[in-house]
């Protein structure tokens, strides 16, 4: 009996280089259409419809969904390699990125087939921004302390309370969020939550708040809800079951390429200004650094092919967030301690690698806390090496 | 390419299981576990794995040759199966039949060159050549007016100074002046130290990935165990984080370490595939994240065990002192990282991703 974890040599098969192909294609025409610029560091213009829409007509959005909804049956490891493509050529894909990821499969998996044929197919044409709302004021990584209440009436429910660091919230057209329906049990205290679809265009009584981060960009917001009205046709899954439904969710949102590659322009930067033949501080420094990243994503590759081999690889999939946010968060202070002594000649180089290295560094604080903290994370890890109960 | 994928495999871990024990070898007062542990791993064809038939050998696969040194990685036995799996699979492919028994390799330092001279004899300085006191036999990549060759030079031929090494063992420094072999034969084209190099990473790699699993299990077990302000120290959660780290280096080490394996099985080992850049990333990404690893992961198990895992008598030094003597084998991390560092910094800042997503 072993209480390690394999993490097998999956490749990438061949339709996903094809694909790879296209993605970079597609990628370097619509920057050299000025569609945006993959340096620029900070921007607020990553909500890019017209981006998001043509990249739903190329059939990648919804990439593994059924193809009645809009999607098109396609492998995990192929959606991984347009991930991955637009992540590090920094494509704006903020409309779509959440739906894609986590809030489609949520919706497949628990909605009505009413709401699947309506917005399903509206994500996969890049129409759709979806949110999350989980964490509240005084509930962020203890999910299961959420105070926002849904009250039963007659045909739905009405919500009273806060959601708090809701990515997104502001142009979202819909949220996914846990509400209060009962009290926690003594046996159970992660019961009594329920997932319900929050249509924000067209629900009254909820107000959206911006919070302004660190890094001078707005992502996060309050969002109240003050008798907001839920239709009975918007609850996913179980009344008070929620917590069943949310683990499983976090093997597709925790194991993905964006959990180390967000700052990965800054590793590019740094290889600009080391230039072709660096010193053994500053080769070992890289050397070190590609040997991480390639590690990290082979982990990563593996574990999404243990989803689409039908698994659910919640463990392995902390694991790689844990190690792939812990990595990324040191990435600028490494890079920066790499460059010590470098002098690029170069004016424009050495602009631009400080631009992404303060953009950098400002991000990484942020790395270990979003989507499970690295706390939560090893008490996931150490749950699966049996020293705790889930 | 978990252990119960093939016979082979399975054949290695019975065999450890039943007579490498670490319990029984860390109590024992003398070596005498050591033979009859060798004589099973050779008639199993275990030891040849990576040698044709018609070459004396096993001819199993090169991926199975790579399943045993997983496997002997968790039981850090000490006795020189993966030295002596590199040394037939050096000597066949320049077409030299492997010889009986233990078998060890040279160089396996990265800067260590052993020249050919013009009348067939060897002269040249190879540090901590692992086994060189037990091995017979030992395989020689050495550099001759025409290029590599590999030779076939008996052991006691060669000069052999001792140190004592990290893990309480001997390590070996041999020197040659003129040193006829046994047999000399030229390579095939990409056969060179670095090939060599890079097939000796792979393994320790490996080896270090298998190893690191193991402490992790008895770190586990024993934080399970063992009771401290009136419950198992499992129950800490300091000490659940620690294991949880500890799971995650484990984790690091088997990727890149079975991804590398992979990646050289697929090519069935040909020396010429090695040098390519995308197997190249491979081994080297793996020998240094597993020696990160070792270094990060045995510091964690002991710290979990306490004062009882810095004694003799736990068999947990047995994995860790092993882990920290391998990270020098065939190149360290730091001297592996200056060069893949060297490689990306010559390609350009353009290429660094199409080489990462290539793998």
């Amino acid at each position: 009996m072993t209480t390690a974890l394999n993490f097998d040599p999956i490749r990438l098969p061949k339709e996903c280089e094809e694909l790879r192909k296209e993605v970079r294609a597609f990628i370097k025409a619509e920057i050299a259409a000025g569609t945006w610029d993959p340096n620029a560091v900070g921007r607020d213009d990553a909500f890019n419809y017209e981006f998001a829409r043509k990249v739903g007509e190329k059939g990648w959005i919804g990439l593994t969904w059924p193809k009645k909804y809009g999607g098109h049956e396609r492998t995990f490891l192929e959606r991984y390699v347009v991930t991955e493509e637009f992540r590090v050529a920094n494509a704006p894909t903020r409309v779509f990125f959440t739906a894609d990821r986590q809030s489609g499969p949520t919706l497949i998996k628990y909605a009505n087939e009413d709401i699947k044929m309506d917005i399903l197919p509206r994500i996969c044409r890049g129409e759709c921004c979806f949110g999350i709302g989980m964490s509240e004021p005084n509930s962020g990584s203890d999910l299961f302390a959420a105070r926002t209440k849904a009250t039963k009436v007659d045909g739905g429910y009405l919500i009273n309370g806060s959601k708090i660091w809701t990515s997104n919230a502001h142009r979202a057209d819909y949220l996914i969020a846990l509400f209060r329906t009962s009290q926690p049990t003594k046996e159970n205290r992660r019961h009594g939550l329920t997932s319900f679809l929050v249509d924000m265009k067209n629900t009254k009584g909820i107000t959206c708040n911006p919070i302004i981060q660190l890094s001078g960009m707005h992502e996060f917001n309050e969002v109240v809800f003050e008798d907001a009205f839920m239709p009975d046709s918007h609850l996913l899954g179980e009344i008070d079951g929620a917590w069943k439904q949310a683990t499983s969710e976090l093997a597709y949102e925790r194991s993905g390429p964006e959990r180390f590659l967000e700052t990965f322009q800054v590793m590019i930067e740094l290889v600009r200004v080391l230039g072709e033949k660096p010193d053994a501080r500053g080769a070992e420094g890289l050397g070190r650094l590609v040997a991480q990243l390639h590690t990290l994503r082979r982990m990563s590759v593996s574990v999404n092919g243990m989803l689409q081999a039908g698994k659910e690889p919640v463990v392995e999939g902390s694991v790689v967030k844990d190690l792939g946010t812990i990595w990324e968060q040191k990435l600028p202070h490494k890079v920066r301690e790499i460059a010590a002594f470098v002098e690029p000649e170069d004016v424009a180089n050495r602009v631009a690698f400080e631009e992404q290295l303060a953009f950098a560094t400002t991000i990484a604080p942020k790395l270990t806390i979003q989507g499970g903290t690295t706390e939560v994370l090893r008490g996931i890890i150490a749950a699966g090496l049996g020293l705790r109960g889930r | 390419m978990s252990e119960n994928d093939s016979i082979v495999a399975e054949t290695a871990a019975r065999i450890f299981t039943d007579l490498a024990d670490p319990q029984t070898i860390n109590a024992a007062k003398d070596a005498a576990w050591k033979a009859p542990l060798w004589s099973a791993l050779e008639e199993s064809g275990l030891t040849l794995a990576w040698v044709p038939d018609t070459l004396g050998g096993a001819g199993a696969g090169v991926g199975d040759g790579f399943e045993v040194i997983l496997v002997a990685g968790k039981f850090a036995a000490p006795v020189p199966i993966a030295e002596t799996l590199l040394a037939g699979w050096l000597l066949s492919q320049a077409g030299i039949s492997s010889p009986a028994g233990m078998m060890t390799l040279a160089p396996m330092r990265r800067g260590d060159r052993i020249a050919l001279n013009d009348d067939g004899t060897l002269t040249g300085r190879a540090r901590g050549v692992a086994y060189a006191g037990d091995a017979a036999h030992v395989a020689v990549l050495a550099h001759g007016g025409k290029g590599a060759a590999v030779a076939l030079v008996e052991t006691k031929a060669a000069r052999i100074a001792e140190r004592r090494g990290i893990a309480g063992d001997t390590v070996y420094e041999l020197t040659f002046e003129n040193t006829k072999p046994v047999l000399v034969a030229d390579t095939p084209a990409g056969l060179d130290q670095q090939a060599v190099m890079l097939m000796g990473a792979a393994v320790r790699s490996l080896a270090t990935a298998g190893a690191l699993s193991e402490i992790l299990d008895i770190s586990v077990k024993y934080a399970g165990e063992r009771v401290a302000f009136e419950k198992t120290i499992s129950k800490f959660q300091a000490v659940q984080h620690n294991l949880a780290r500890l799971a995650g280096e484990s984790a690091a080490a088997n990727a890149a370490a079975t991804s590398a394996a992979d990646a050289i099985a697929q090519e069935e080992g040909r020396p010429a595939a090695l040098t390519s850049p995308g197997i190249y990333l491979e081994v080297a990404a793996a020998r240094i994240r597993s020696a990160e690893a070792a270094t990060e992961g045995s510091g964690i198990a002991h710290q979990v065990h306490g004062a009882i895992g810095y004694t003799k008598e736990h068999i947990l030094h047995r994995f860790t002192r092993a882990l920290l003597t391998w990270r020098d084998d065939f190149g360290n991390e730091s001297q592996w990282a200056v060069e893949l560092g060297s490689k990306v910094a010559a390609a350009g800042a353009d290429d660094l991703w199409p080489l990462v997503a290539s793998r």
